[in-house]
C-alpha cells in the first residue's frame, strides 16, 4: 500500500499482570483519506488497538507507525498532532473549567494563534450547538451534551487522522446526524477516520472497509456490502446484519441484488424493481 | 392493584450552581402510571429530562441531588419522598447511564455480592444469586478480575448483574444498550425478557437506539421539556417519523423503510422487524 497513514506490524500486546494477550500478532494498513470501522465483540481489543495509535499504549511486540514514522520514542503530545482521539467514555478526556476553554485547549497546543484558535472554537461551538453553554462548566452538562463537547474538541483540532471509539453512544438523533454530516465532510475533505462501532448500520452506510476483530486478531477485512454476506464471520464476531442489509438479503430470490447499505438505496431499489415488473417485459437480447 | 409506577404532576429542578443562579424545572409537570409488568421505553433529545426521571424513580432525586421536587413519585406503592433510596434496594433497581459510576468492588464477585450482603442475605443465597446473575449476563470467565480491567461491555453487563441480583420489582434502565457488542445487545434483552415473563418484572429504559426499543417495549414516551409530548405503542410512534424528528427521536430501519415507501408508492405498509418487513414487500411485489 502506497503511503498509509497509519500502520500496525505484528502487534502484541498484554496488559501488566494478565496472562492472555490482548492483541495477538496483528497486521493493519490505513491508507490515507479511508473511512474505516473497526468492530468486533466486547473485548476483542478494539480499544487496546486504538491506544496505540495515539501512544496512550505501546506495544510489547511489533511496531505502529503514524503518517509514516514510528511511533516509539513520540509523545502522546507529539502524536495528537496527527491523530484526534475521542474516547469511549467522556470524563476521561474533559478537565477544563469551561466548555470553551476545554475546546481551545488542544488548537492552543498545536501553537497556534489566539485569532486562529478562536476562529476554530467558535467554529466548533456553533457546528455543535454548544454556544449556549461555552461558558458552563462541562461536568455540569448531560451525558449527551459532554459528548458534542469532545467531538467539538475534536473537530477544533482538525487532525489528519481521527480514531473514534463508541462515539454515537449517548448521542440523539441530531446529535447523530450532526456528528455523521461532520464525518462525512471530513472524508470529503481527505481526512482519515477509524471508528470503533457496535453499530452495524452506521458501519454499513459510511465506511469504505469494515475490519472485524476476534480475540486480538482481524478475521475479515471487507467492503461493507461484501463483510455483511459473510455468516461465519458475523456470528464469529458477534456481529449482526443491519436490519436493511438483512431484508436486502432477504429479498435476492424476488430479484433484489442484496447489497443495500442504506434504507434510501434499499427503498430506491425496491421502488425500480417494482416498476420494472409492471412495465412490459422486454424481449431478451441473445446471450452472445 | 399497586401501580408499579405513578407519578403524579411532578417537577423537579437541581440545586441552581450558585445562590441565586436560577434552577430550571428538568422535569416540568409529567404524569405516568405503569402497572406491573409492563416495558416502558423513555425517549426524547439530549437534555429532555430522560436521565433525571430514572434518579426520580429510583429516589436518587432529590435525596442525593439536592434540589426541589414537587407532585408526587411513587413506585410499587411507595412515595420516594417517604422512602429514601435505602428502603428502596429490592423494589427498584438502577442501571446508571456510565457503568463505571457504579463499580466500586476489587472483584467481578465481590461487586455482585455486596448489595447482597448489605441486603443481609444468608450466604447461600448469596451464592446462589451470584451464579445465577454471572450465568446469566455470560461474566462465568471474568469472576475474579478486577472490574476497571474489564471492557466497556463486561462493564455494563456487571452493573447490571449487580442491579438484578438484587431482584428489584422495578428496574430504571439508562441507555442500557449503550457501548455493548450486538451479541451481548441480544444476550441482556433476552435475559430482561426473561425476567418480565418468569417474574413480572417492570422495566422502565431510556434508550436511544431505536431498534431494541421497536422489538421489545410495549409502551413508549418521548420527553421534550421534562414532560411527556407522545406517548403509544412503538409501533404507532415509530410510524410518524415527522413527529419524532423534530423531537430528536431516531426511527428504527424497518419503519423508516415503510415510510418511505408509502411516500414513494402510496402505499400503506407498517412493519418494525425485517420479517415483518420481508412478508409484506414480496406480497407487494406479487
Amino acid at each position: 500500500m502506497a503511503d498509509p497513514i497509519l500502520e500496525a506490524q505484528g502487534l502484541w500486546f498484554w496488559y501488566a499482570g494478565e496472562q492472555a494477550p490482548v492483541l495477538r500478532g496483528l497486521d493493519l494498513a490505513v491508507p490515507r483519506g479511508e473511512f474505516l470501522a473497526l468492530v468486533g465483540a466486547n473485548g476483542s481489543g478494539k480499544t487496546t488497538l486504538t491506544k496505540h495509535f495515539n501512544g496512550l499504549l505501546r506495544p510489547r511486540r511489533g511496531s505502529v507507525r503514524v503518517d509514516g514514522q514510528d511511533a516509539a520514542g513520540r509523545s502522546v503530545g507529539e502524536l495528537a498532532r496527527h491523530v484526534g482521539y475521542l474516547f469511549q467514555n467522556p470524563e476521561q478526556q474533559i478537565f477544563s473549567p469551561t466548555v470553551r476553554q476545554e475546546l481551545a485547549f488542544g488548537p492552543q497546543n498545536l501553537g497556534l494563534s489566539p485569532a486562529e484558535v478562536e476562529a476554530r472554537v467558535d467554529g466548533a461551538l456553533a457546528r455543535f450547538r454548544l454556544s449556549d453553554v461555552a461558558g458552563s462548566p462541562p461536568a455540569i452538562l448531560s451525558y449527551g451534551l459532554r459528548r458534542r463537547v469532545t467531538l467539538a474538541s475534536l473537530a477544533a483540532m482538525d487532525p489528519p487522522l481521527l480514531v473514534l471509539d463508541e462515539p454515537t453512544v449517548g448521542l440523539d438523533a441530531p446529535g447523530l446526524a450532526e456528528t455523521f454530516g461532520w464525518l462525512a465532510e471530513l472524508h470529503a475533505r481527505g481526512r482519515t477516520i477509524v471508528l470503533v462501532t457496535h453499530d452495524m448500520s452506521l458501519a454499513a452506510e459510511h465506511a469504505d472497509r469494515v475490519v472485524a476483530m476476534r480475540q486480538g486478531q482481524i478475521i475479515a477485512s471487507a467492503p461493507p456490502s461484501e463483510l455483511f454476506r459473510q455468516r461465519g464471520v458475523l456470528s464469529q464476531a458477534s456481529l449482526v446484519a443491519p436490519p436493511v442489509v438483512a431484508l436486502a438479503r432477504a429479498l435476492i430470490p424476488l430479484g433484489m441484488r442484496g447489497d443495500s447499505r442504506s434504507v434510501e438505496s434499499f427503498c430506491e431499489e425496491y421502488a425500480a424493481l417494482l416498476a420494472g415488473r409492471a412495465a412490459p417485459r422486454q424481449p431478451r437480447e441473445p446471450e452472445l | 392493584m399497586t401501580l408499579a409506577i405513578q407519578i403524579e404532576q411532578a417537577r423537579f429542578a437541581y440545586p441552581p450552581l450558585a445562590p441565586g443562579q436560577p434552577a430550571p424545572w428538568v422535569i416540568d409537570g409529567l404524569d405516568l402510571a405503569l402497572g406491573q409488568g409492563e416495558w416502558l421505553a423513555v425517549m426524547g433529545a439530549s437534555d429532555a429530562g430522560k436521565t433525571t426521571l430514572c434518579l426520580l424513580l429510583a429516589g436518587l432525586a432529590p435525596y442525593l441531588t439536592g434540589g426541589e421536587l414537587q407532585g408526587r413519585v411513587t413506585v410499587a406503592g411507595r412515595d420516594t419522598a417517604d422512602h429514601p433510596p435505602p428502603a428502596l434496594a429490592g423494589v427498584v433497581g438502577l442501571l446508571f447511564q456510565e457503568p463505571e459510576a457504579q463499580l466500586f468492588n476489587p472483584t467481578v464477585e465481590t461487586e455482585v455480592a455486596w448489595g447482597l450482603e448489605n441486603l443481609g442475605l444468608p450466604l447461600p443465597e448469596i451464592h446462589s444469586r451470584l451464579d445465577e446473575v454471572l450465568a446469566l449476563l455470560c461474566l462465568d470467565q471474568v469472576r475474579q478480575r478486577a472490574p476497571g480491567d474489564l471492557s466497556g461491555g463486561e462493564k455494563k453487563r456487571l452493573a447490571l448483574a449487580s442491579v438484578l441480583a438484587m431482584r428489584p420489582s422495578l428496574l430504571v434502565l439508562d441507555e442500557p444498550m449503550g457501548g455493548l457488542d450486538p451479541a451481548g445487545q441480544r444476550d441482556v434483552l433476552d435475559a430482561l425478557s426473561g425476567l418480565r415473563r418468569d417474574r413480572s418484572t417492570t422495566i422502565v429504559m431510556t434508550e436511544s437506539d431505536p431498534e431494541a426499543v421497536a422489538a421489545f417495549a410495549d409502551r413508549m414516551i418521548v420527553l421534550d421539556g421534562g414532560r411527556i409530548a407522545l406517548e403509544g405503542t412503538p409501533r404507532d410512534l415509530f410510524h410518524r417519523p415527522g413527529q419524532l424528528a423534530a423531537l430528536g427521536v431516531a426511527v428504527p430501519q424497518m419503519a423508516r423503510v415503510a415510510v418511505t415507501l408509502n411516500e414513494k408508492l402510496g402505499a400503506a405498509f407498517s412493519f418494525t422487524s425485517v420479517d415483518e418487513a420481508r412478508q409484506a414487500l414480496a406480497v407487494y411485489l406479487g
